[in-house]
């Protein structure tokens, strides 16, 4: 079947069952998103569909014809990252950095739908995400460096 | 002239209907402000009593906004009619109870009427509160009078006219309100009457599990025959239970206290935090409020007993769990007999990892043949949770699932759901699906998956031995 990944479109040949997670990382080679649990509940495999972050391990790819997804590939590269990508270098926000992908796609989305993010916000809106390393504050700070730089007009105000 | 007639007979029925209500008003003064009593003036013991009966009536639930402070109020609670907002039973003397007597909390209770004389509405289910013994009442007034008093006032309701009269209320009084305190039944024992006591009372069960009519008072004529609320449906607690597996007194103890039992599944939406108080009860009461509720299910349906061969498999699967990690995939193939199907590829791919997968619950996803939710009346609460999941518990160890409302598009939701209905039940395929699809997902019915945030963490070992 026919997917759509960052903007490209790929035929691949394999059961429609599978899990996206499978398919980005076993057959486009795109290893952005990481197998955490398997389960949907630590959040590593966290890609975009439609703008909406998923679980990439529990999402068969039957259910995705037509829409679009965005892996952390897609936002930007080591030459020219997101500002998502940059805030997350800048404030050295990764320890092991197994977690981080996931997190950036769901802190991405985020800040798309709601640049105005509170700090609330941030917290709930991450909620599924685990980190065991510990660099939540970090994390946090790297979002809130992000927002600043993808939303000029509020820089000033939230120093 | 016929309006001029009109007009008078009009008045004539205006006025004797005004003289009705003023009689009935006339019932309700004011109870005397009285200066906020001090913590310390109160018995310990009754303090302490009053927390355990806090639990069982789940006054925080309504009466706490969402991370609001405990008691403060501000809670919408969304009824057919409109918002009714929750109000501040912390002491605050000017926005809470702070200047209530004793007097004035147990008319509360027991007929529904504020301090002030004013009329509260039955969202505040003074219908069965009004069973509360005196005792009970002043245990309640000792634990609320000793909490942190919070400023917070009151937020306006949002009805339509003429229910933003509160007088109107007591034209349902009259009609649905059977005032007085329970009044134990000789035929049977204090523990069978001890249930009875807190269910229809303080425990308010009926207020979401038994249908309501018109007017919104409970149909007593279905009393347990299951409802609707705040997007999900309260099962039937009588013989009409969807349940596959029958409960039973054990069962329930454990649902209730734990939030979930590995035959039956997992306490959802506003049941979820209804069962995160109950930890607190004392056993006694939690073993007689099982009791009575197993009893009205008593009669199920001999052929559902079938389904019991299921709750073994879950069993058997929690049991090799560790050593067959390589299930869930195995398992998974099951559903190669319908390949074709949308629905079928979708469970397997996202549902069968977890829910035909090596671990039972709470680690695991309950098998699926197992939960009243695919065989329940209406798809509602099925489609909630493919939707938004079973969200964290903080700090315990509580069933979780991931929600799916950002993987799968409406129409492979409710293929998904027609699908489960048709594998997992014996039912006939709900009409419904699209619009309940439709309706969560727009939150037309406020499908809140609420976590219950303080339900007690679930001890190793015990998942299995508690439900037999």
């Amino acid at each position: 079947m026919k997917l759509n990944v960052n903007g490209n479109q790929h035929d691949v040949d394999v059961d429609p069952r599978t899990p996206l997670l499978y398919v980005l990382r076993g057959d486009l080679k795109l290893i952005a998103a990481k197998f955490g649990c398997g389960l949907g509940q630590c959040g590593a495999c966290t890609v975009l569909v439609d703008g909406e972050p998923v679980f990439s391990c529990i999402t068969p790819i039957a259910l995705l014809a037509d829409k679009q997804i965005t892996t952390l590939e897609g936002l930007g590269t080591p030459e020219r990252p997101a500002p998502i990508q940059r805030a997350f270098i800048e404030a050295q926000a990764a320890q092991c950095g197994y977690c981080i992908p996931g997190i950036m796609m769901r802190a991405h989305a985020l800040l798309q739908k709601n640049p105005r993010a509170s700090e609330a916000d941030i917290r709930a809106f991450l909620e599924p995400h685990l980190c065991r390393c510990g660099t939540h504050m970090r994390i946090l700070r790297a979002i809130h460096r992000a927002q600043a730089e993808m939303t000029p007009a509020n820089a000033g105000g939230s120093g | 002239m016929r309006p001029l007639k009109f007009a008078l007979a009009f008045c004539v029925v205006l006025a004797v209907a005004a003289g009705i209500l003023a009689i009935i008003i006339a019932r309700w003064p004011a109870i005397a402000p009285i200066a906020p009593p001090a913590a310390n003036s109160f018995d310990p013991a009754s303090v302490k009593r009053g927390a355990a009966l806090v639990a069982i009536g789940n006054c925080d639930v309504c009466h706490t906004a969402p991370g609001g402070r405990a008691f403060a109020g501000g809670r919408a609670v969304p009824t057919p009619f409109g918002s009714i907002y929750s109000t501040n039973i912390t002491p605050d003397p000017e926005t809470g109870i702070g200047r209530w007597s004793k007097a004035a909390f147990q008319r509360a209770m027991r007929f529904g009427v504020r301090r002030d004389g004013a009329y509260l509405y039955p969202a505040f289910p003074y219908d069965h509160f009004t069973l509360v013994s005196d005792d009970d009442d002043n245990a309640l007034y000792a634990y609320l009078m000793t909490r942190t008093p919070v400023r917070a006032p009151p937020v306006p309701d949002r009805l339509p006219f003429p229910l933003n009269i509160r007088l109107v209320m007591s034209g349902w009084n009259l009609l649905f309100l059977h005032p007085g305190p329970y009044r134990a039944d000789a035929a049977h024992d204090a523990a069978w009457n001890r249930g009875v006591y807190l269910v229809d009372g303080l425990g308010h069960c009926g207020a979401c599990h038994t249908p309501r009519n018109l007017l919104g008072a409970e149909r007593t004529d279905l009393k347990f025959s299951g409802g609707e609320v705040e997007g999900w449906t309260a099962y039937a607690l009588n013989e009409l239970s969807p349940a596959p597996v029958p409960w039973n007194a054990a069962a329930l103890r454990h649902y209730l206290r734990y939030g979930w039992e590995d035959s039956h599944g997992v306490a959802r939406g506003p049941m979820a935090e209804v069962a995160g108080d109950l930890h607190l009860i004392p056993a006694d009461d939690m073993r007689a409020i099982a009791m009575y509720v197993a009893e009205q299910m008593n009669h199920a349906a001999p052929e559902r007993d079938v389904v019991v061969q299921g709750v073994e498999r879950q069993h058997q699967r929690g049991q090799s769990g560790a050593a067959a990690s390589g299930d869930g995939q195995a398992n998974a193939l099951r559903a190669t007999d319908t390949k074709n199907d949308e629905g079928a590829v979708t469970y397997a791919g996202a549902c069968a990892g977890c829910h035909e997968g090596p671990r039972a619950l709470p680690d695991g996803g309950i098998d699926l043949m197992l939960t009243s939710a695919i065989g329940g009346p209406s798809a509602n609460n099925l489609v909630n949770i493919v939707l938004y999941g079973l969200p964290a518990t903080e700090a315990a160890r509580a069933p979780i699932m991931p929600g799916f409302a950002g993987a799968m598009n409406d129409a492979q939701v409710a293929a998904l759901v027609r699908y489960l209905r048709a594998r997992f039940s014996d039912k006939g395929p709900w009409t419904d699906i699209a619009k309940s699809v439709h309706d969560a997902r727009s939150r037309a019915r406020f499908p809140a998956a609420s976590p219950a945030s303080v339900v007690e963490p679930t001890p190793s070992g015990t998942a299995q031995q508690a439900s037999q």
